[in-house]
């Protein structure tokens, strides 16, 4: 028997992660719920004038989504604990990286959503209205939502290994994520100002993703194995 | 190796004592800062022992995944959590300092923010360690040390672009750069005295890791005696 391809792995199990959630929306309905929350009470927390909040929007916006990422990041694995899907998984001759991969890219289409949605939310709650070039603010979306959910899919897969799994994730995603929270709020300040240019940011943001693509992709069969 | 230690031990305790004494007695006082600027002697060795620590701790953590001795293991756990108590140091006397010369305890500069990420993700490795069962600690650990290491350019690129507050390097620097003579002795004998001190430490928590997994395992095969 051959094993599967990289390629194949990850689109079936992309297919099946997908399809779970299109039938159940556990994940996205309760990160949306939640980044909707988030919204609200900073809203009541900084009542900012129109100009305020133009200057710190790209923070709580960021900030929102990173905490309603976590809470779709949690749900990951947990699904295949059950069943001891994680097992079975491990003996398969199947590529860990396809698993990680197709993880990572259900996660990324998941927060992708929740952008799409919380976008227009931000705009009517706190009368955004960006200065800079709106493009950017795509490409700066993307790139961010990588950023948090590369780094955070696999942290997940380290945390359901831990005693208190779920407190376990943003207890060490979020000093590592830092400088990327970082790039992203700056970058998403720079355009709804338009004072400077985001590009440094920008820059920083897309050799992150790089970076961590690489190494989450040399340790994960290290991490999946770890008994 | 019994005699080894207790006379580094030993010698490590004279360096600290002499380097005391060169701080506080030898040391003319700084003419602007007075005697504030004497924490000086201690704040840059603890820094300079905390990067040590957590760059042993980077190297030990590739060494375990490579090999998966369980000494690569003891020694990076031993010097991720001295690197901390360092790094704590650090950011405890930097505000006693900053208090009187700046007239803030804490400012969100470069130095400072990334010693404060540096010590956070440190601190979380050592959560991750304490919260995950004892055969998976050390492979989720040194995972998570070589995220960390990846993560410290990024962390320094992005908070450089911040104002930097932070007295620059004092010696080595531009045209006015340069310690007096005496202090720069007495800062350097600090600095060997406290890269020994913080090597002693690490030592000493190794010595007891591995006393500990040898208590483990002891009483792991006492386990399995009684059930056969």
């Amino acid at each position: 028997m051959t094993s599967p391809t990289l390629t194949a792995m990850t689109r079936a199990t992309l297919a099946k992660d997908l399809r779970l959630e299109w039938r159940s929306k556990d994940a996205i309905n309760s990160m949306l719920f939640f980044a909707l929350l988030v919204v609200v009470i900073f809203a009541f927390a900084f009542d900012p004038t129109a100009e305020e909040s133009r200057r710190i929007a790209g923070g709580l916006i960021w900030t929102a989504l990173l905490f309603s990422t976590v809470v779709a990041l949690n749900q990951t694995w947990a699904r295949e604990l059950r069943n001891n899907v994680l097992d079975a998984y491990r003996v398969s001759p199947a590529p860990p990286n396809a698993m990680f991969l197709a993880k990572g890219f259900a996660n990324f289409i998941f927060v992708a959503v929740l952008q799409l949605l919380m976008a227009p939310l931000f705009v009517v709650f706190y009368s955004l209205r960006p200065i800079g070039p709106l493009w950017q603010l795509l490409v700066i979306g993307l790139l961010a939502n990588w950023a948090l959910v590369v780094n955070g899919t696999f942290f997940a897969a380290m945390s359901i290994r831990t005693r208190n799994r779920e407190i376990m994730l943003p207890l060490i995603l979020f000093p590592i994520s830092i400088p990327a929270l970082m790039a992203m709020v700056e970058a998403t300040t720079e355009v709804l100002t338009g004072d400077y240019s985001p590009r440094f940011w920008i820059k920083l943001l897309a050799a992150y993703d790089v970076v961590f693509t690489v190494v989450c992709l040399l340790l994960f069969e290290t991490v999946l194995n770890a008994e | 190796m019994k005699n080894a230690f207790v006379i580094f031990a030993l010698a490590t305790l004279a360096l600290l004592a002499y380097g005391l004494y060169m701080a506080l007695v030898v040391a003319p006082t700084e003419a602007t800062m007075g005697d504030v600027q004497r924490i000086f002697y201690y704040h840059v060795p603890s820094a300079w022992a905390a990067f040590l620590c957590f760059g042993i701790n980077a190297v030990a953590s590739v060494w375990y995944l490579a090999k998966r001795g369980v000494k690569a293991d003891a020694i990076a756990l031993a010097s991720a959590e001295v690197g901390v108590v360092f790094c704590s140091i650090v950011l405890l006397t930097g505000p006693i300092w900053a208090r009187p010369v700046w007239g803030i305890w804490w400012t969100w500069d470069a130095r400072l923010t990334s010693t404060l990420v540096l010590w956070l993700i440190y601190v979380a490795y050592l959560m991750l360690r304490r919260f995950s069962g004892s055969g998976r600690a050390p492979v989720l650990a040194a995972t998570l040390a070589i995220f960390g290491f990846f993560d410290v350019p990024f962390v320094y690129l992005s908070i450089r672009i911040f104002r930097t507050q932070h007295p620059q390097p004092v010696m080595g620097g531009g045209e006015n750069s340069g310690l007096d003579p005496v202090m720069a002795r007495a800062f350097l004998w600090n600095m060997l005295a406290f890269t020994c001190y913080c090597l002693l430490v690490i030592w000493m928590r190794y010595r007891l890791q591995i006393a500990e997994q040898a208590v483990e395992q002891a009483h792991a095969e006492r386990a399995l005696g009684e059930r056969a």
